[in-house]
């Protein structure tokens, strides 16, 4: 690792970046490392936040030297390489899109010069990468969103966003794991719980796994929505190639 | 059981422990009292764990009702604790007899108070944490402040029940103004020397949009070399993130773990409980500090907590003072409140002792001799 930096983040925690920019190579280096210290176990680490090319690491300085957590991060870098994570998988969101579950739909597609049947294709063809989660519990951080749908966000954010819409900004696509304000073009939502405390893990999908919007009808967005309501539904997953 | 009725929630109160660690990475904030320190000495003069879950009252405090006898101590801010209208003492362990109704009367200094009850506030927890996080209703009480109505049970019985003090003098005076020492940031360098300069020499007030999730100032701006967009990365508690604008946020319990804003510095670990009391008004200044310096006043935060596992201690059974004599087990027949106030004060207490024989008069000091 030629690009490693280690940059202290107060008395508690420090930064591990892998890379300058955002790839999903930089980005697997960093699920990668993850990994490979939580397998170590090293006594005072507290918690980890993977982001698109680093880590923050909380420690205990009291139980664990910053220099001694340091040495020994360094060394789990050495052999570290860009493949997905082994355990990366591919997790299925159903997704009904526009109408009342995707009001702005109509305008992705007219601000593309697209038909609304070409922006679900398009959106829905593709793996999408989780770099990282943030902002609310269980919101993802996807990339690899075809650039023919990107679009602008709104122009005055709404109050209120029902959990599980998907939207878009700008070049970004995203769910909103739980209700709150915001602006990104709604063309859709998914019936599954995104972010669920009651659950271990509280989320679908890790750092590092792969998200696939699958279209489906209102009936059978009703569907799956009781049976997440009856906490009997399980999202489909599979390995990632 | 339930030991505490709400009678009125107050401006904010939550149930807080020391945050919900190994979430961060799906986006779920740490969370736990603003003021670690104050609620850790709180629970360990009840003889709680010092993580137990205790109440981070904010400004303006609850109307509680107890609904059993028990041992509380109240910490933090001095928000004018009164116990049946009778003044409470604060940093110690009190007895609180059944029905007392406790409430507080004013802001004396600081803003957060924290009460820790024996056996802790016994709500279930949710990923590994007790601590209310009320954007996602998570933790605490369906996720929210207290609010009339509300009952609150303990997490384990109080059959044994050490009452302590704080150090005597040593207890935190807040104030107005506040030094909170920084080491550099993550993106340090992305400021330019007249920033850095402006941001360590300059100071900031504090504004009314502070809160749990952090503390925004107001002061002179702080020069970016070319902007304050980064690529995202994590958050560490009191990191402080200067916006486009230049003015400066410091992130506390309730921060998102992400974020795309440029950190000049973090607050050391020993002073974020300085900024947790810091009111709409007050003024805050950010010194430097060495890494070195910040851990060993970190280990000096940790000396003084452990002081109080060290002070004057009487261990009660629930209804009675138990005492051993040349290991014989002696019950004195005194009430829970007098024992504890005992304790405190370190005055005698002069209690009637007697096992299936014997009947003696002893003097009881502060450390449960006889």
């Amino acid at each position: 690792m030629d690009k490693l930096r280690f940059v202290p983040a107060g008395d508690k925690a420090f930064v591990i970046e892998l890379g300058a920019g955002i790839s999903p190579e930089i980005n697997r280096t960093v699920h990668n490392l993850l990994l490979a210290i939580e397998k170590q176990g090293i006594p005072g680490v507290l918690d980890m936040v993977p982001t698109y090319r680093s880590i923050l690491i909380n420690y205990d300085p009291l139980t664990l030297p910053p220099n001694e957590l340091e040495e020994r991060v360094r060394e789990l870098t050495q052999d570290l390489d860009e493949a997905p994570p082994a355990a990366s998988r591919v997790v299925e969101l159903p997704t009904v899109y526009g109408n009342d579950h995707g009001n702005d739909l109509g305008y992705v597609a007219e601000y593309n010069g697209l038909t609304e049947e070409e922006v679900i294709a398009l959106h829905s063809g593709t793996d999408y990468l989780v770099y990282m989660m943030g902002f609310t519990p269980g919101f993802t951080y996807l990339g690899g969103m075809p650039e023919k749908i990107a679009t602008p966000r709104l122009q005055t954010p709404r109050t209120v966003i029902p959990a599980g819409s998907v939207g878009i900004a700008e070049r970004q696509t995203g769910v909103y794991p739980i209700e709150s304000p915001g602006g990104w073009q709604l063309i859709g939502r998914t019936p599954v719980r995104l972010f669920d405390p009651s659950k271990q893990p509280p989320v679908i999908a890790e750092p590092g796994d792969y998200i696939r919007f699958v279209p489906v009808s209102p009936e059978e967005y009703r569907r799956i929505l009781e049976e997440v309501g009856n906490g009997v539904y399980q999202a489909a997953s599979y390995p990632a190639e | 059981m339930d030991v505490l009725e709400v009678l009125d929630g107050g401006m904010f109160t939550t149930v807080q422990d020391l945050g919900r660690y190994g979430y961060q990475r799906y986006g779920v904030p740490v969370s736990g009292a603003m003021d670690t320190f104050a609620l850790r000495a709180a629970n360990l003069m009840v003889g709680n764990r010092e993580g137990d879950a205790g109440l981070e009252m904010t400004l303006a405090g609850p109307h509680l009702r107890f609904l059993d006898e028990t041992v509380v101590a109240i910490t933090g801010a001095d928000l004018m604790p009164a116990l049946d209208g009778k003044p409470v003492p604060v940093w110690q362990a009190v007895a609180v007899q059944k029905g007392a109704e406790l409430q507080f009367h004013g802001i004396r200094d600081g803003v957060r108070a924290y009460l820790a009850i024996a056996g802790g506030v016994g709500v279930p927890p949710m990923l590994g944490s007790r601590s209310t996080y009320t954007r996602a209703k998570i933790g605490g009480l369906e996720g929210r402040a207290l609010v009339h109505g509300d009952r609150i049970a303990v997490s384990t019985g109080m059959d044994r029940v050490e009452g302590r003090r704080f150090p005597r003098g040593a207890s935190p005076r807040y104030g107005h103004t506040h030094r909170l020492r920084v080491t550099p940031g993550q993106q340090y360098d992305a400021f330019t020397e007249q920033g850095i300069e402006t941001f360590l020499s300059s100071s900031y007030t504090v504004t009314p949009r502070s809160d749990r999730i952090g503390y925004r100032l107001e002061g002179s701006p702080i020069e970016h070399k070319t902007g304050a967009d980064i690529v995202s990365d994590g958050i560490p508690l009191g990191a402080v993130q200067v916006t486009g604008d230049g003015m400066p946020i410091v992130l506390l319990s309730d921060r998102g773990t992400t974020g795309g804003y440029t950190k000049i510095a973090t607050v050391i670990s020993a002073d974020i409980m300085r900024l947790a009391q810091a009111a709409p008004g007050d003024v805050v200044t950010f010194p430097r500090a060495t890494l070195q310096e910040a851990h060993a006043a970190l280990l000096e935060q940790e000396s003084l907590i452990q002081e109080i596992r060290k002070g004057p201690s009487v261990v009660f059974a629930r209804h009675r003072l138990s005492i051993r004599v040349n290991d014989r087990e002696y019950i004195a027949e005194t009430g829970l409140s007098e024992a504890i106030e005992t304790a405190a004060e370190s005055k005698t207490l002069h209690a009637s002792l007697h096992d299936e024989t014997h009947t003696f008069t002893v003097e009881v000091d502060g450390k449960s001799s006889a």
